[in-house]
């Protein structure tokens, strides 16, 4: 289904200015019985009432989400994943992630990076509101968001074996080409 | 240094460790069900993977509807039998031989201790009960068990927990747990293994040890751990009675699978059980705990006794004993899912289900059911339930819903007054 991937974890970026952004807000329980995960997809952060944010529309065309404090936290549901990547969306940056849902995001092949929140407080201050880019280096381990004539870069670090999932395209893979 | 029994699983089955502090384990029981296994399934076959590592470390049930209730869950079943049909897994359970997949899987022996068991259910943890690390995963992590009989865990803390003193009659392996959740709250072991011992595991029937592992997720842990013993290997003679000349030399086999006495542990805790007594939960959480006998005041619409907890045959006696000669209250609905077929025909033998129906009680097939508020017994909003399910989340048994957990004697004296009402302790002596 999906093999390394050429381009990943850039495109365009929606901010989510909130935290504990909880996985019944990313896919709501009432979906768990979907029996596929393209089922999922049009009903991504179905439930989440945010100022500016309308389902369903805020997130279309959009790869990567940028959010607060403990994102993903509630169930361990690997539905909340597969929901952003049926949107193909790959990629979230946040001030810290729920064990889980973050787990569940390399298991699948999926970027969730962390960064201080006096960063992301200055990353919200300086781009919400205007349509934004991430490119994402993960040689350098950067990443950089552009706006209109604004491009700041930013560090990031992963751990060796989340580095190797992401590479690999998941646990799957990963497992598949190693035992 | 001397060893945990889940550091000594570990070191047993370690394939690989990738990075610092990951353990890649060779699985011996893969166990699937209906609700997580399908998506696992369509997930496999899209990436053009459609495979299985070994069919018989596999091993397959329809629970947690069934007979399916709609189209949605008659897809969900049909996905899982056309499965393992295509793979040729040959331990499946379908209707008419399916049960509850933590009461079904251990009684046609499939559990056995220093195994490695993985399953796309939170309460896999109940299988530690027979001195084996098992642990629920997310449905990535059961793909792989499936196609490659491997998981990845972080190597375990453990958290030891000795059980002493003297159960009281009438008290029982739910109060048990029920009161260690209450001490160490929902979080306390998040991450650990428990490993329970101490004199009152050592005398507990492995159905009791069941229900003790079972709730252990509630808890935080990864898995609860029992040590294996004579009750171990008398429980699972029968299969295994070709492997070894006789039950002692079973016995000194499954000494590899007992912690050594020198085992370093994250933290010990000694849990005096001698002045327990009857509890049950308040909230919507397993933590909130207290005394069945403070709790008068709490009507019940409806009692469920079943579910991987305590759905047992032990547990369908307790609740007899209390319901002999007694019918529930008029304001009460009761219920009785068997958690397999086996404890089902053993109850009709033993004239459980006539007691139960007797006293007004319906009697459902053996089903996760109401447990987890998808058919038989879900709740209408407002509704109050006695249960001897093992979480008491806001809506698990149905939106706007209350569940009271407690054990069978304890769910049996509440349908008979209508009220939260621990069963008289004589009975027991
Ligand atoms: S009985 Fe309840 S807790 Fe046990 S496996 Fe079924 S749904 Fe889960």
């Amino acid at each position: 289904m999906r093999g390394p991937c050429v381009t990943p974890f850039s495109g365009n970026v929606l901010f989510l200015n909130r935290g504990d952004i909880n996985t019944d807000e990313i896919i709501p329980a009432r979906y768990l019985t979907e029996l596929t995960k393209a089922a999922l997809a049009p009903h991504l952060l179905e439930d989440l009432d945010l100022p500016g944010f309308t389902p369903g529309v805020s997130t279309a065309g959009i790869q990567a989400l940028f959010s607060r404090a403990n994102f993903g936290c509630g169930s361990s549901r690997e539905h909340a994943p597969w929901a952003l990547e049926g949107n193909g969306i790959r990629l979230v940056v946040a001030e810290s992630f729920a064990r889980i849902f973050r787990q569940n995001m390399f298991n699948c092949g999926m970027l969730a990076l962390e960064q201080p929140p006096q960063v992301m407080a200055e990353i919200f201050a300086a781009f919400t509101g205007r349509p934004t880019r991430v490119d994402t280096d993960l040689a350098a381990e950067t990443f950089t968001l552009t706006a209109q004539g604004l491009s700041r870069t930013f560090a990031f670090r992963l751990a060796p074996f989340d580095r190797a999932l992401v590479e690999a395209g998941g646990w799957v893979s990963y497992a598949d080409s190693r035992y | 240094m001397g060893k945990t029994l889940a550091e000594k699983i570990f070191d047993a089955h370690r394939v690989d460790t990738p990075a610092d502090g990951i353990h890649v384990l060779r699985l011996d029981a893969v166990l699937c069900h209906e609700i997580t296994t399908p998506i696992a399934i369509d997930d496999l076959v899209a990436r053009g993977k459609d495979r299985v590592f070994d069919p018989s470390r596999i091993k397959a049930v329809i629970d947690h509807v069934t007979p399916a209730k709609d189209t949605k869950t008659a897809t969900q079943g049909k996905i899982l039998r056309d499965w393992v049909r295509r793979h040729g897994i040959r331990d499946f359970f379908d209707i008419g031989r399916n049960g509850v997949c933590h009461a079904l899987f251990p009684e046609k022996g499939f559990i056995r201790p220093g195994y490695t068991v993985i399953m796309g259910d939170s309460h896999t943890c109940t299988h530690g009960a027979f001195g084996a690390f098992a642990a629920g995963v997310g449905t990535t992590d059961l793909e792989v068990g499936i196609l490659k009989g491997v998981c990845a865990f972080h190597r375990p803390e453990t958290l030891r927990i000795d059980i002493t003193g003297r159960l009281p009659a009438g008290v029982f392996a739910k109060d048990v747990i029920l009161s260690v959740i209450g001490r160490t709250g929902v979080g306390g072991a998040t991450g650990k293994v428990i490993e329970f011992a101490g004199p009152v595991v050592a005398a507990m029937s492995m159905e009791a040890r069941m229900t003790l592992c079972n709730m252990a997720v509630e808890a935080g842990a990864t898995c609860g751990i029992c040590a294996p013993d004579e009750r171990t290997v008398d429980y699972l003679w029968e299969h295994i009675r070709n492997d070894y000349p006789d039950r002692q030399s079973a016995l000194a086999a499954y000494a590899a699978w007992v912690p050594d006495p020198d085992a370093v542990y994250a933290a010990r805790l000694d849990h005096d059980v001698s002045a327990l007594e009857p509890l049950a939960t308040f909230g919507f959480k397993p933590d909130n705990v207290k005394p069945a006998r403070d709790m008068a005041e709490v009507a019940v619409d409806q009692v469920y006794i079943g579910s991987c907890t305590n759905g047992r045959i032990e547990d369908l006696r307790a609740a007899a004993r209390v319901l002999q000669g007694h019918v529930v209250a008029d304001t009460v609905r009761g219920i009785l899912a068997p958690a397999t077929p086996a404890v089902y025909r053993r109850a009709l033998e033993e004239g459980l289900i006539a007691t139960f129906l007797d006293a007004g009680f319906c009697v459902t097939n053996p089903t996760c059911g109401a447990c987890l508020g998808m058919s038989t017994g879900v709740l209408a909003e407002g509704e109050v339930c006695a249960s001897t399910t093992n979480r008491n989340f806001s809506g698990r048994m149905g939106k706007g819903g209350m569940v009271h957990l407690m054990s069978p004697a304890t769910a049996a004296a509440t349908a008979i007054a209508g009220r939260i009402t621990p069963a008289r302790l004589e009975l027991f002596e």
